[in-house]
């Protein structure tokens, strides 16, 4: 078989990096106004290189060396913690000595109601504090806050009704985790399942899953920019095509984890957790715990391993452990694991989109319109429904068209809640976009290129409003598409597809253009709201970043930031943002990443998501260091005895500026701040510590024609890459892919090229291998790392990187986001090139071997006739949806009517059921069994309901079951006919079962064989049992099929 | 997610494990390396009331060459005998397929051995077993017996092992002259269970060809030259196969037809 | 026969990273928590606990394996080698400087795992090429850094027979 990527010869460094460097006195307009006077006078090192747009207006005052570390591939200085395994983590960060570890109980089916919580034998088990139940839990927390009004409260905990599988239903508190697992075992819970829906179009039509909505639509607004319908009405060619985008997740190698306490004197919460933001969940925490926000502390840790946006779902697990806190009267710590994370941390959103595009002859896109149905989960949980508007500023993408058409749907379904995901919103919308500009290319007879090309949002035209509102800052985005088909190679790659065509080969090439956003609007979300809404509620808008830059008594710099780390080197870019301020040496510069909301300032913007940091959060460190050094010179110029603007900083020192030998440390004049106060200027105030509060004027609430900008600033992406696909597996495997990124400033291009690899190989999974899939009645199928499918280092291929810099005129240092890009541009580029090499449409992803063969294997060839029969087609089916099928048929050696007898003698059933507990009738022909059965070394206790129907005797009977145990639930129908032989009785069987829960989640493979083992278990036992045989010694033969599968008698 | 509570037995002897094995019955689990065995713990879908290792007896631990066969012990790892210097020269396909075994860091721990007696359909050396015609040495307090591959994996994750018998052995027929074999296997990410598996052994007179990771046991086929098409086909259908979220049961068949294909040709190439 | 009974606590020792170390432990202890917890040996990581992710591997007795499937008391007289090992008094090892210069690491919670499995893979294979060491690295998932930069670092230190870094 071909492996993806083992066949490389060698790696190189591929990254071509074009960089002008020009200085710029002075920055686009609006700068003076954003910075106020403290930035007057100074120097600003930019790289542009569009200095034409960029007009110098005034010559400013050299200081030195500015730009020094800034733009440099500075090694990281959190590594040499890393590498010595020294890095404090969540979960290695002390725990109070009294603390009791919590556990969840989550359910395993995807819709019910919950009829009974039995705790008491849990409650009762060593080491346990305490059982929390859904009906505890709701004495002390109100339902999160949601964006949308509507009638479907989420609390911590289900109450009354579960909606997905994972979601917790009760926690246990004990001494340890081990002890606290134990007892979620000894939980019983009755479920009286619903329907589930799991498809979003379907729910759309089901019934609602809160008795308080009105359908599971709880969202709906159209859109319109220019004049959609007259763009439709006159086009030349009109394309459309409908997409959906599948559930994936960014899957963090660390779990959630938080510790939570509760002091009842001073009804307050203190709260450890790896949250990341943004802290407008700060509010929803504090009130779901019902205190204001000044008593729901929340501090996190100094590193976390990986977040992609996920950890933002944390939240609820801040209010379940603060509750539980509270009525333990401890400490409470809970580390979530995999398979609660995957099953049921949080998940991007699946939608489905219909896209039309109106064209003229030339090529020119007209108009778009788009159909969104946006599938959230089981509850719009904040910040949800924002995936959807995230992008809505810039749903033309890179493209200048002048009427857009948009129409949001939201959707509740079964499924886990959706939230912060890398690339939030991106995938979604250019998975349908950048497939549809090669079906509008193929439908003119253009290149992809060309079409493409003709669309783009001109140059001279930058900064661009789009039809939606975004105000795309900066670019060249025809430009940095010549310069990465030059230099990226893509005539040598056509080149490469011809003649692999030629040789009978599928290959294929598939580009994406793609705007990536960053920094975003607090107040897009607002724009789901109709513009009377807003009215009432008042503007949300702006994106406040904050900094901490102080000299300490030593005269030593500290930074502290309010954007939890999560990997992007945050300590380095800051450490060089600020050494280049202060012109010394980033190791002199130590910067603090974690956080204390009782300590360090922030704002509801705060937090590390929405690509923000090099635009926004380096940006305020930026205007926070240069207002300290305005105070510092004030302080350095007394002790030189020179005017405040002679003040020069260079080599870790101060000195007068023409006169290098009249100097001093830098650090003497910011310690005597300290040491002697009395003897500093006034005006240098008091204390060397500055906080800068940064924000974008440009971030201005929805305006009345629903136009908003949605982010602070747009880096422009093109990608392309060549595929080829195996004929006989359909592996895909990536020949060579090219991105190219301009993101304005690059602050440090080692660390951007890394955001850039990482979100790549997201990308790359979400394209070709990962999906939290559920089956159609609601299970779970993803519940190991061996089940969801993260690539490794043999699926990433070479990844050739180009950079384009065009600063940002809006943020302090030019930079923009990048680390999210190739969320967007690689599941749709790489679809692309897969349609490409295969010749079809491909509405879908991931493009698994098995998704694709689907698509491209025709007729399945007939068995032969000689060949004896195989599995035989499965019957149809009672119970709803997915189910796993099977039939078959065995011979008794006894008449039908002893069979018949065995099967509806309660106590023959019993007694031959070794591993069957407890057996007791609980009605006619109705009985409940308490079992212990598996499969190989899986085994676990279930307690199986069975009712035999339909009784045609000694001929035929039904039965109708089901099972439920700490391994999962299952249910089920099963049909037997007994026809009389020469032997004795032929028995044939057809079963339908549902598996759900752990077991679906973890052993999906595995269900369809262990359905047919413990078939064939039972009859064989049949078999022996009226043999009179000896009854072989294995357990529960007859009691597995029972309850396991629910279709025993 | 944390295991249930277990003893612990760590025998010094193989006579005192199998004693104990007697003893408990079905509420003990022999664990080797438990590469498969503590994730399953771990998650609780296994709780075995005694857990003997069987990691440390010496007895367990070689590679020998008796009776026509590779013996190899039940405390061997995968990676032991992946680097045992004879593996390519006495059963190549051996040696072509242990790779393939999980990862590097699993191999280092997981037995040849345990493997077989986890029985999953995709593993690759419950295949090997099957294809080479193997078999298992068992030993009970009652005795010992031997376990031809076909009558050894029962169904999914099943074995003809009763609950008071261990694996001391496994034993794979040496190659015979004038043999080739080949190996291949698809999988959605390196080092994942298989979607399929295809091993064949094969002489002047024919092929046997096995497949892993369709039915609930390998399949094995005799076929003898020329390999037909319709030979190929019955067989995938012979399989049947199931849906999962990794791949249809359609797709399944298919890769049978088409990487059995090859790995006939393979061997047919390779042949002296 | 070593029989240790569930519920109740045993003391293990062996030895960690050259010392003796002791603590008890019920037999259902998995290492992982046992060197996390008990030791407070936090360098050592836990990203799935059922041998999918790599995150915990470490070395025992001349073997990169996992720790999360490994119960404590199964480590009784071996000798362990984690991730707080490497480094020397001068500084990070080859590796380690390697993986920083290469940025091989963002989060760096995949990466003690990463270089347990290197270490070990280095010491038998001093001259694994890329191909292999890729295979070795499929053992390990990270979510950060797409594996260009771990690559590019093992490609540095492996191979150099001569020491020239
Ligand atoms: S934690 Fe051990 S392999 Fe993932
Ligand atoms: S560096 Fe974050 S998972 Fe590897």
């Amino acid at each position: 078989m071909t492996v993806q990527g083992a066949s490389r010869k060698k790696l190189s460094v591929s990254a071509w990096t074009r960089e002008t460097s020009i200085d710029v006195t002075e920055g686009p307009k609006c700068w003076k106004h954003r910075f106020g006077p403290s930035l007057l006078g100074l120097h600003v090192a930019y790289w542009a290189k569009h200095e034409n747009r960029f007009p110098s207006v005034n010559n400013s005052t050299e200081i030195s060396q500015n730009g020094k570390w800034v733009g440099q591939s500075m090694p990281r200085v959190e590594d040499p913690t890393l590498l010595r395994g020294l890095g404090r983590f969540a979960d290695d960060l002390p725990t109070p000595a009294n603390a009791c570890h919590a556990a969840f109980l989550r359910s395993p089916i995807a819709h019910g109601e919950i009829s009974t919580i039995d705790t008491a034998a849990a409650a009762a088990m060593p080491g346990v504090v305490a059982v929390i139940t859904g009906a505890d839990l709701l004495q002390y927390s109100a339902p999160f806050i949601t964006g949308v009004k509507v009638d479907a409260p989420q609390y911590a905990l289900a109450i009354d009704r579960v909606r997905y599988v994972g979601e917790p239903v009760a926690m246990v508190l004990a001494r340890d985790r081990y002890l606290a697992e134990d007892a979620l075992d000894a939980i019983v819970v009755d479920y009286q399942a619903l329907p589930p829906v799991v498809d979003p179009v379907a729910a759309v039509d089901a019934p609602a899953l809160h008795p308080g909505t009105d359908g599971n639509v709880l969202h709906d607004r159209y859109f319109r920019y220019g004049d959609p319908e007259d763009a439709f009405a006159t086009a030349a060619h009109v394309v459309e095509g409908t997409y959906s985008y599948p559930r994936n997740s960014c899957t963090p190698m660390e779990c959630f984890c938080v510790i939570a306490d509760y002091d009842p004197g001073a009804d307050a919460f203190e709260v450890m957790a790896n949250f990341q933001g943004p802290y407008t969940l700060h509010t929803i925490m504090a009130r779901s715990l019902k205190v204001p926000g000044n008593r729901m502390r929340l501090k996190t840790p100094p590193f976390s391993g990986g977040s992609y946006g996920v950890k933002q779902a944390v939240f609820p697990y801040v209010v379940a452990l603060g509750v539980a806190a509270r009525i333990a009267g401890r400490p409470v710590k809970w580390l979530e694991d995999r398979l609660e994370h995957l099953a049921a941390a949080t998940s991007a959103t699946n939608r489905v989109t219909t896209l039309r595009a109106a064209l003229d002859v030339d090529g020119r896109v007209l108009a778009l319109d788009y159909d969104q149905l946006e599938d959230c989960g089981a509850f719009l949980r904040a910040p949800e429904p924002a995936t959807i508007y995230r992008m809505h500023g810039n749903m033309t993408g890179a493209y200048a068209i002048e009427n857009l058409a948009i129409h949001n749907r939201v959707v509740v379904t079964n499924k886990t809640p959706t939230g912060l995901m890398r690339g939030f919103g991106g995938p979604q919308i250019y998975f349908p976009l950048e497939r549809l500009m090669d079906k509008a290319a193929a439908r003119l007879g253009l290149d992809p290129l060309e079409l493409r090309r003709r669309n783009l949002v001109p140059t001279a035209a930058m900064p661009y409003r789009t039809a939606p509102g975004a105000l795309l800052d900066s670019g060249d985005y025809a430009g940095s598409i010549d310069r990465a088909v030059r230099d990226g190679g893509l005539a040598e790659l056509i080149a490469r597809r011809d003649s692999a065509r030629a040789a009978g080969r599928m290959y294929g090439i598939g580009m994406a253009v793609v705007v990536e956003p960053s920094i975003s609007n607090m107040g897009y979300i607002t724009t789901l709201l109709s513009p009377e809404q807003r009215e009432r509620s008042g503007p949300k808008n702006g994106a406040l970043a904050t900094a901490t830059v102080a000299f300490d008594p030593s005269g030593a710099i500290s930074v502290a930031v309010s954007s939890v780390p999560q990997g992007q080197g945050h300590r380095t870019v800051l450490a060089q943002v600020v050494a280049d301020v202060f012109a010394c040496d980033p190791g002199e510069v130590a910067v603090a990443t974690e956080h204390d909301t009782a300590k360090d300032p922030w704002t509801i913007a705060s937090g590390n998501y929405a690509s923000r940091f090099a635009g926004a959060v380096a940006g305020a460190t930026h205007t926070a260091a240069l207002q300290l050094r305005d105070r510092l010179s004030l302080i350095a110029a007394a002790d030189l005895n020179i005017p405040p603007e002679d003040v020069a900083y260079g080599n870790g020192r101060i000195f007068a500026r023409g006169n290098p030998d009249n100097s001093l440390p830098l650090g003497r004049s910011a310690a005597k701040a300290h040491w002697s106060p009395l003897s500093i200027p006034d005006a240098a105030g008091a204390g060397l510590r500055e906080t800068a509060f940064w924000n974008m004027p440009e971030l201005a609430e929805p305006d009345e024609g629903d136009r908003i900008n949605s982010s602070g600033a747009y880096g422009f992406i093109f990608d392309y890459c060549g595929v080829e696909v195996d004929p006989e597996t359909y592996a895909v495997r990536i020949d060579r892919y090219v991105t190219m990124h301009d993101a304005g400033r690059l602050l440090n291009p080692m660390l951007a090229d890394g955001q850039i690899r990482g979100g790549f190989a997201q990308g790359m999974g979400a394209a070709l291998l990962e999906e939290l899939c559920y089956a159609p009645d609601g299970s779970f199928q993803a519940g190991t790392l061996a089940d969801y499918l993260a690539p490794t280092a043999m699926e990433i291929p070479e990844l050739t990187i180009l950079h384009d810099q065009s600063p940002s005129p809006f943020t302090p240092l030019g930079a923009k986001g990048l680390g999210e890009g190739n969320c967007m541009s690689t599941p749709v580029c790489i679809a692309n090139a897969v349609a490409d090499a295969v010749g079809e449409d491909l509405t879908t992803l991931p493009l698994t071997r098995s998704n694709l063969a689907e698509i491209l294997l025709g007729e399945e060839a007939p068995e032969s006739a000689s060949a004896s029969p195989s599995t035989p087609a499965p019957t149809p089916t009672l119970v709803d949806g997915h189910a796993l099928h099977g039939s078959g048929g065995t011979l008794v050696p006894a008449a039908p009517v002893e069979v018949w007898e065995l099967l509806l003698d309660d106590t023959k059933l019993a007694a031959v059921i070794p591993g069957c507990h407890a057996l007791t009738m609980t009605g006619e022909n109705a009985y409940r069994a308490d079992v212990t059965l598996g499969v190989g070394p899986v085994k676990g206790r279930f307690v199986a309901t069975v009712a035999l129907q339909d009784l045609d005797a000694p001929r035929s009977l039904r039965l109708v079951g089901g099972a439920a145990g700490p391994l999962g639930t299952s249910r089920g129908e099963g049909w037997l006919t007994l026809t009389e032989t020469e032997g004795g009785t032929q028995i044939d069987y057809t079963y339908t079962v549902q598996i759900s829960g752990k077991v679906a989640a973890v052993g999906g493979r595995m269900m369809d064989g262990a359905a047919r083992a413990l078939i064939n278990q039972f009859f064989k036992r049949l078999v022996s049992q009226v043999d009179g045989r000896e009854v072989e010694p294995a357990q529960g033969l007859l009691a597995r099929l029972l309850s396991w599968l629910g279709i025993g008698p | 997610m944390k295991p249930a509570a277990f003893d612990y037995a760590q025998p010094d002897t193989l006579g005192e494990a199998l004693a104990l094995m007697a003893k408990k019955g079905e509420a003990a689990r022999i664990c080797a390396g438990g590469q498969s065995l503590a994730a399953m713990m771990n998650m609780r879908l296994a709780t075995p009331e005694v857990l003997i290792d069987i990691a440390g007896l010496a007895e367990l631990q070689t590679i020998d060459i008796a009776n026509g066969a590779i013996e190899v012990g039940a405390g061997v790892t995968q990676a032991e005998l992946l680097a045992w210097p004879k593996l390519a020269e006495f059963q190549p396909l051996l040696a072509q397929l242990l790779p393939w075994v999980g990862h590097y860091q699993t191999r280092a721990r997981g037995t040849v051995c345990g493997s077989l007696a986890h029985s999953d359909p995709s593993s690759e050396l419950p295949l090997a077993l099957a294809l080479l015609g193997g078999d298992v040495f068992v030993r009970s307090q009652r005795g010992h017996r031997i376990i031809n591959a076909e009558d050894f994996q029962v169904g999914m994750m099943a074995t003809a092992l009763e609950a008071d018998e261990m694996i001391v052995a496994a034993r794979f027929p040496l190659a015979r002259p004038a043999t080739a074999s080949a190996f291949e296997e698809v999988a959605q990410r390196h080092g994942d269970f298989a979607i399929v598996a295809v091993g064949a052994v094969g002489n002047k007179d024919g092929v046997r060809l096995g497949v892993g990771g369709v039915a609930d046991t390998p399949g094995v086929v005799d076929l003898t030259w020329p390999v037909a098409d319709a030979a190929l086909n019955d067989f995938a259908w012979s399989l049947g196969g199931a849906d999962d979220q990794h791949a249809t049961a359609r797709y399944r068949r298919e890769l049978v037809r088409r990487i059995g294909r090859r790995v006939i040709d393979e061997v047919h190439n390779a042949l002296p | 026969m070593r029989y240790l009974e569930a519920g109740k606590r045993h003391t293990v020792r062996f030895t960690l990273n050259g010392r003796a170390v002791e603590g008890d432990a019920e037999p259902r202890l998995l290492l992982s928590d046992f060197l996390r917890q008990t030791l407070g040996a936090f360098g050592t990581h836990v990203g799935c606990e059922h041998g999918s992710c790599g995150a915990c591997t470490i070395q025992m007795d001349g073997k990169a394996v996992r720790s999360c499937l490994l119960y404590a008391v199964q480590v009784e007289g071996k000798a362990l080698t984690t991730v707080e090992n490497l480094a020397t008094p001068d500084g990070l090892n080859e590796l380690q400087a390697a993986m920083q210069k290469h940025h091989g690491l963002q989060c760096g919670f995949c990466t003690p795992g990463i270089l347990m499995s290197l270490t070990q893979l280095r010491e038998e294979e001093p001259n694994a090429d890329e191909a292999r060491i890729r295979d070795v690295l499929s053992g390990h998932i990270c979510r950060c850094t797409g594996y260009d930069g771990i690559v590019k670092a093992a490609l540095d230190v492996f191979g150099d027979v001569f020491g020239k870094n």
